[in-house]
This record gives structure tokens, C-alpha cells and sequence, in this order.
């Protein structure tokens, strides 16, 4: 009689009726998994039997020369370049390789592009709450109303990014730097477990690029998000890198602290060349 | 109030509708208060026949609402808003035709006068039920929403945009204008149609239906002004102003961006159908010159007077350019076309934002045109 009851109340919510906003299984370690990924564009290996793997929570900065497979990497793993051979795993549960790009995206890899496209005649608020994981077809977005939960999550955001003292403000008259962040932030309104950044530090100021530094390093934690950057100012990836991987002709040639990796001789001569610091200058 | 609700009441509280709805509620009182109080004699006695004037200047303001919806919050320049008006004016002119009945020149108690003259012996089918005024009413906003609806999911799903979409537009009308052009299309070929006698039994000579067709027309208005609000000022009116500026980027959010942009097209389309509808009886016609794509131009020129992307600024430059094509065409008609290009150049190169930005500086407190908005002020009433 109790259970009949159980069953009848209808405060109680059943597990299996709480929508999976994170399905991703991370139990066995890795959230992102490559094994022997290999793609070639007319008999050009632009991605060459790639390895590599990504921690829950981690922070990885990814470096190569030009054509070294980087953003042919963020392809296959975004979906939009389909490999030839090897595996793709996010979590120990979902294969990537058999998810088109939108099944992706909602699975929680959200990818920043280098050049940052806001809504200029939108408010900084306003970005966000279109940004906003909610019911995007028309009815529900002609009749959305901004819940108190909404509210908090859209502060929390604006917090994280640096922005909430401009938050009404048109998004056009925000500087260059503030325009990466707020596209971090519309990213991270869609709750990602794995950011995908491409160099996000092009163009910005020394005090711009501290503050992207300490917005990155914040992001990334065990239960939070996983991130990915692919940069080329090495101080940039000195100042944030736990983990640095070096590509060189679509496989990885090191990888390890910043300290291994510009001290490998392997790399010093396909990439550094001369002394990094210099580089970084 | 009920959550599905809400953003219909949204633009009564703001301050700029209330201001817009204010003015325009006092301009139908006062007018019907000089119409009809003071003698014909006084000299602020406003004749009938400006009244009929003036409804129809309101009436070409809710058309140019309803292009400003598109064009100024949705990226969308219609060149051929004109149609979706027509449409809307014919589906009202058969209605009034068929209530003419025995009393036409030839007295054939169905069939209207120039299908007697063309010698045909029944009513088309697609005039049948237009005797009827709900079905014609019906018909004023599905006979315009469903070409819209058509042609905009053809061409937003072919992601036809810009200035392709403006010249196919434009091609719409004109392909409508020289199809009921044709007397075989039975809407009364060049002529149209017109001599109407009755709207729900009121005769339309009267001096109190016209007095009441103005107040109607002024009354849509306000209606549609505050509908275009309320989806302006809808999470769903962002995500139009979104697709206007980056529309790459509001598909990657996941906004499936044709369906708003149909969406809000047809929305506009009916607007516009209604429009049409007040505009027939008033002027006592409707032919296929309403059709042509010099006059669909023409609105969005109005528009861009006014102000895009305000609603206000619309209805400003659509009541502006009317009467002073009322004016000039009475003192020299040759010279409007000039005037109205000319008047065009000049508020493109002084005033970018057309009158309405004009009215927006002034009234602005010099403070806040320097210092951040107040951060409270436009969120503060939207989770309500």
C-alpha cells in the first residue's frame, strides 16, 4: 500500500524522468578520448595515427607550427571533419565519430572560434540569455520569461567573465578582449563539460590576456569543465599550461610540463627553433 | 497572469507605449470631438472629409508598422509589402461588393457589375462565402498570411536574403499587379473594385460611418502597434534583432532562424492585410495600382523617414509623407515624386536615424546620453 501510494505522489520525480543534463561518463577518467585518428585532404595526412587524452577538469594547451593539424583536430572533434580511420570517445560513453555536429554540440563541447562574433545591438545580458540552454522553437521563445534560476545563472556568468558591471550595455562598445570573454561566457550558458578555445589571446592587450589567463585556469576544474586552447604566444601558454602538447605533422610530437616540453630537442627543432622567451616576445 | 499571456501585456508597461498610445488615443477623441461638437462653420471644425483623410494616413501607418517590424527588426527589406495591403483590401472589396447586391447598375441581385458587363452567367468559386463578413474578415488576414507564408518558406528556406530577397519581392507585387490587371482573373481587371454602398449594414456615405471607419482604423492601429511590442520586446524579438545583425551565429545557437523569419513575416503580412481592409472602405476603391511596386517602395521609404527598428518612427513617417503628398499634390502635382526623393536624400544624409532618432536625442536627459544606462531599468519588469 505504501509503494502504491509512492508511486502516486506526484512530488516525488523519478530518476529516469530528470532530463540527462550531463550524460557524459567521465568515471574511467578521460572525457576525451583520440585514438588513432587519421585524416588526409587529396593524399596530404593533414592528421597523422593522433593520440591524445584529455582529463575530466583538465586544462590542455595544444601548440604546433602552422599545418600541424590543430584546428583539423577541433574539426574531427566538433564533427564537422569526418577521419579516416581510428576513434573518437567522449567520456567512455559516446562514440563522437557517430554524432553529427549538433548532437555534439548538445552533448556539451562547445567550440570558440578565433574571431568573436557577439550581437552588437543586443546588451551584454541580453548575449547570454540568448545563449541560454532553454526551448528554442518559436512558441517558447515568443513567451519566455527570465526565471529566477535563469536570472542567477546569467549573474554567474557575467561574474566569471569580469563582465556584470557592463552588463547592460550594448555588446558593439565593448573593446576587443571583452568581446572573447563574452563569447566565453555564451558558451559556458550552454553548460559545456569540454571547451574547445582557438587562440583566444590574438589581438588582445598584456592586461587582457592576464585576465583570459585567470578566466581559464578558473573555468577548468573536476566538475566544472574541461578546456582545450589552441595558442601561439608561448607566454600566454606558459602563464596557464599544467599540461602542454606539442603537434608536428598531425601526430604529437611531445608532451608534458611547459619546462619538458621547450627543453625537448625534438621540439626545439621543429618548432621553437630558437629560444621560446624570445618567441614570446 | 497566465505565463502563455504575459508578453501580449509586456508593452503596457513600458513608458514609451504608454506615452505612443496615450497621444494617438487623444488625437482619435479630439478629432471626433471637433467632428462632430463644433458647427460646420467653425474654424476648428474638422470636415468629414478629413476625417476620411485622416483614417486613411492611419491606416498607411499600420502598414508601415508592420514593414518596420520586418525590415527594422528582422533585417528583412520588403519591397513588396504592397501585395500583402492589396490582398487584404480585394478580400474587404468583394465583401463590399457582394453587399451591393440588386442595387448596381445592371441589378443582378449576385453578380457585381463588371462580371454582368463580361457577360458571364455565375460567381467564380473563389468569390462564394464573400457575402458573408466574417468570412471576409477572415479572409483579410488569410488571404495575405498564406502568400506569405508560401513565398516566405520558399525563399527563407533557400536562405534567400538581402537584397534578393528585397528584389524578389518586388517581383511578387509586380507579377500581382498584371495578373489583376486581367479581366479574366474576375477581380474587376483594371477598374477594381468600387461604387460600394454598405460595410455591416452601415452606409458607407454617412457621415457616422466615416467618423466610425476612422476610429476603427485608428483603433487597429494601436492594437498592432502594441502586438509589434509585445514581439519586439519578446526574448523572441532578440532573436530577431540577432538574425538581422549575425545570422550564422543566432543558427549556432541553435534558433532555427528561417522559422522566426517566417514567423514574423507572416505576422506582418496580416498586419498589413488589415491595413488594406480599413483602407477600402474609406477611399470607396481598391485596384490593382495598389499592387504596384512604385507604392511598395514607397512605404518603406515612410519607414526610413520615421526611424527603423522604433514602430513609432513608422507611423510618424507614414502620417508625415502622406500629408505632405496631400499638400503638394494639391499645389503642384508634377513636382512630388522630387519632392519626396528629395525629402529622402536630405533625411539620409542629416538624419541617419530619420525623425525618430531626431526625437530620441532631444528627449534623452544629457546625462544618460554619456553615462551607462540605468542596469536595473530594462530587465527589471520582464520576470513579472
Amino acid at each position: 500500500m505504501n509503494l502504491l501510494h509512492s508511486l502516486a505522489d506526484r512530488d516525488r520525480v523519478f530518476d529516469f524522468l530528470v532530463p540527462a543534463t550531463s550524460p557524459v561518463d567521465v568515471r574511467h577518467g578521460p572525457i576525451l578520448y583520440l585514438e588513432d585518428v587519421t585524416v588526409s585532404f587529396d593524399g596530404f595526412k593533414a592528421i597523422d595515427e593522433l593520440n591524445l587524452t584529455i582529463d575530466d577538469g583538465e586544462l590542455r594547451c595544444i601548440i604546433g607550427p602552422n599545418g600541424a593539424g590543430k584546428t583539423t583536430m577541433m574539426d574531427i572533434i566538433t564533427g564537422k571533419t569526418r577521419p579516416d580511420r581510428g576513434s573518437v570517445w567522449f567520456g567512455s560513453r559516446h562514440d563522437l565519430l557517430a554524432m553529427n555536429e549538433p548532437q555534439i554540440a548538445s552533448l556539451g563541447i562547445g567550440r570558440k572560434f578565433q574571431k568573436p562574433t557577439v550581437f552588437e545591438a543586443l546588451t551584454v545580458f541580453e548575449n547570454l540569455e540568448l545563449a541560454m540552454a532553454a526551448d528554442k522553437r518559436i512558441l517558447p521563445t515568443l513567451t519566455a520569461r527570465l526565471t529566477g534560476e535563469f536570472r542567477d545563472r546569467i549573474d554567474e556568468v557575467l561574474a566569471t567573465i569580469g563582465l556584470s558591471e557592463l552588463r547592460q550595455r550594448p555588446a558593439g562598445i565593448l573593446s576587443h578582449g571583452q568581446k572573447q570573454w563574452l563569447e566565453i561566457g555564451m558558451l559556458l550558458m550552454q553548460r559545456p563539460r569540454l571547451l574547445l578555445v582557438d587562440e583566444p589571446v590574438a589581438g588582445m592587450t598584456e592586461q587582457e590576456m592576464e585576465r583570459t589567463a585567470e578566466l581559464l585556469t578558473g573555468l577548468a576544474g573536476k566538475g566544472k569543465q574541461s578546456v582545450v586552447v589552441v595558442e601561439h604566444d608561448m607566454g600566454f601558454v606558459r602563464s596557464i599550461a599544467r599540461t602542454v602538447t606539442v603537434l608536428h605533422q598531425g601526430s604529437v610530437l611531445a608532451e608534458g610540463s611547459m619546462d619538458q616540453v621547450s627543453g625537448d630537442p625534438r621540439v626545439v627543432e621543429v618548432y621553437l627553433g630558437v629560444d621560446p622567451d624570445e618567441e614570446a616576445a | 497572469m497566465h505565463s502563455s499571456t504575459a508578453w501580449l501585456a509586456r508593452p503596457f508597461r513600458e513608458r514609451a507605449t504608454q506615452l505612443f498610445l496615450g497621444i494617438l488615443l487623444a488625437a482619435l477623441a479630439t478629432v471626433t470631438l471637433l467632428n462632430l461638437a463644433l458647427p460646420a462653420g467653425h474654424p476648428l471644425h474638422i470636415s468629414t472629409y478629413t476625417v476620411t483623410l485622416l483614417g486613411k494616413y492611419l491606416s498607411y501607418a499600420l502598414l508601415a508598422v508592420a514593414v518596420d517590424l520586418v525590415w527594422g527588426y528582422l533585417g528583412i527589406l520588403s519591397l513588396g509589402h504592397g501585395a500583402f495591403f492589396a490582398l487584404g483590401g480585394y478580400a474587404m472589396g468583394m465583401y463590399l461588393m457582394r453587399q451591393i447586391g440588386d442595387r448596381g447598375t445592371y441589378g443582378d441581385p449576385v453578380l457585381p457589375d463588371f462580371m454582368v458587363f463580361l457577360d458571364w452567367d455565375s460567381l467564380p468559386w473563389y468569390w462564394l462565402g464573400f457575402d458573408m463578413a466574417w468570412f471576409a474578415f477572415v479572409m483579410v488576414l488569410l488571404a495575405p498570411g498564406l502568400l506569405a507564408l508560401v513565398f516566405g518558406f520558399l525563399a527563407f528556406r533557400s536562405r534567400v536574403t538581402g537584397v534578393y530577397l528585397s528584389i524578389i519581392t518586388q517581383a511578387l507585387t509586380f507579377a500581382l499587379m498584371l495578373a489583376f490587371f486581367r479581366n479574366e482573373m474576375g477581380f474587376g481587371g483594371n477598374n477594381g473594385l468600387t461604387d460600394f454602398k454598405e460595410l455591416l449594414g452601415f452606409d458607407l456615405r454617412s457621415d457616422a460611418t466615416r467618423l466610425g471607419l476612422f476610429l476603427a482604423t485608428g483603433i487597429a492601429l494601436a492594437l498592432g502597434y502594441v502586438l509589434c511590442r509585445a514581439i519586439v520586446a519578446s526574448k523572441l524579438g532578440r532573436v530577431c534583432v540577432a538574425t538581422r545583425d549575425a545570422e550564422a551565429r543566432t543558427r549556432f545557437l541553435g534558433y532555427r532562424v528561417e522559422r522566426f523569419q517566417l514567423f514574423v513575416f507572416v505576422v506582418s503580412a496580416m498586419l498589413a492585410g488589415v491595413a488594406g481592409a480599413l483602407y477600402v472602405p474609406q477611399v470607396g476603391i481598391i485596384n490593382p495600382g495598389e499592387f504596384s511596386p512604385i507604392f511598395s517602395i514607397e512605404i518603406v521609404l515612410w519607414v526610413a523617414l520615421g526611424g527603423r527598428a522604433t514602430l513609432y518612427g513608422a507611423v510618424i513617417g507614414a502620417i508625415l509623407v502622406n500629408y505632405a503628398k496631400t499638400v503638394f499634390t494639391g499645389v503642384m502635382p508634377d513636382a512630388w515624386l522630387f519632392a519626396l526623393g528629395g525629402l529622402f536624400v536630405l533625411v539620409t544624409v542629416l538624419l541617419p536615424k530619420g525623425i525618430s532618432g531626431l526625437l530620441a536625442y532631444r528627449l534623452t536627459p544629457r546625462r544618460l546620453q554619456r553615462e551607462p544606462a540605468d542596469p536595473s531599468s530594462p530587465h527589471r519588469e520582464a520576470s513579472t
